[in-house]
């Protein structure tokens, strides 16, 4: 899993199914320092409350269908949590 | 597996319910040459403290089982703390 930042929602009316009712989001992901890394991603909302500003952190490929109530669906990036905060060490700050 | 050492911990109130209750480390995946090479978030089930050297399995089958669970949006698990690589 990684952490991300919710850039924004992605709304597509027309989708495979299995897709109806799941919330997309944008995702940037980040380092563990919290700076952007790599191409932004669109993932599923598992949670429900995630909203653009947020961290969160996400799991990537087979197992992100399992976050979602409909576990056989075409989805590979799902939010699984939003962070309150990352504790480093503190020379890793 | 991968071997990683852990940079800390990271504080999630409101996730997945199986996340619930879980302790997350975020984990630096480390090269034969001791440099970082990205990082993963993982579930600990070894109690491993930040700046151990930890051993991840990354394969979300082996993860649910040793959760003993059908289902879960589970991939990555701390499952050792590494005392020597030789």
């Amino acid at each position: 899993m990684h952490l991300g930042r919710v850039m924004g929602t992605v709304v597509a009316t027309v989708k495979a199914e299995g897709l109806d009712g799941v919330k997309f989001l944008l995702v940037q992901p980040l380092d563990k320092h919290r700076r952007e890394d790599g191409a932004p991603v669109v993932a599923a909302d598992a949670v429900a409350m995630a909203g653009p500003g947020e961290l969160v952190y996400y799991v990537a490929s087979r197992e992100a269908a399992e976050a979602l109530p409909e576990r056989f669906v075409p989805v590979d990036h799902a939010i699984v949590g939003l962070v309150d905060h990352v504790e480093l060490a503190e020379d890793d700050r | 597996m991968k071997i990683a050492r852990v940079a800390g911990t990271v504080v999630s109130p409101i996730s997945h319910p199986f996340f619930q209750g879980q302790r997350l480390l975020l984990c630096d995946l480390v090269d034969t040459d001791g440099s970082s090479n990205g990082y993963l978030i993982a579930v600990d089930v070894v109690d491993a403290g930040v700046g151990e050297q930890v051993l991840i399995c990354d394969e979300g089958s082996s993860a649910r089982q040793i959760f003993d669970i059908d289902s879960g949006p589970i991939r990555s698990v701390v499952v050792g703390i590494i005392d020597e690589i030789t």
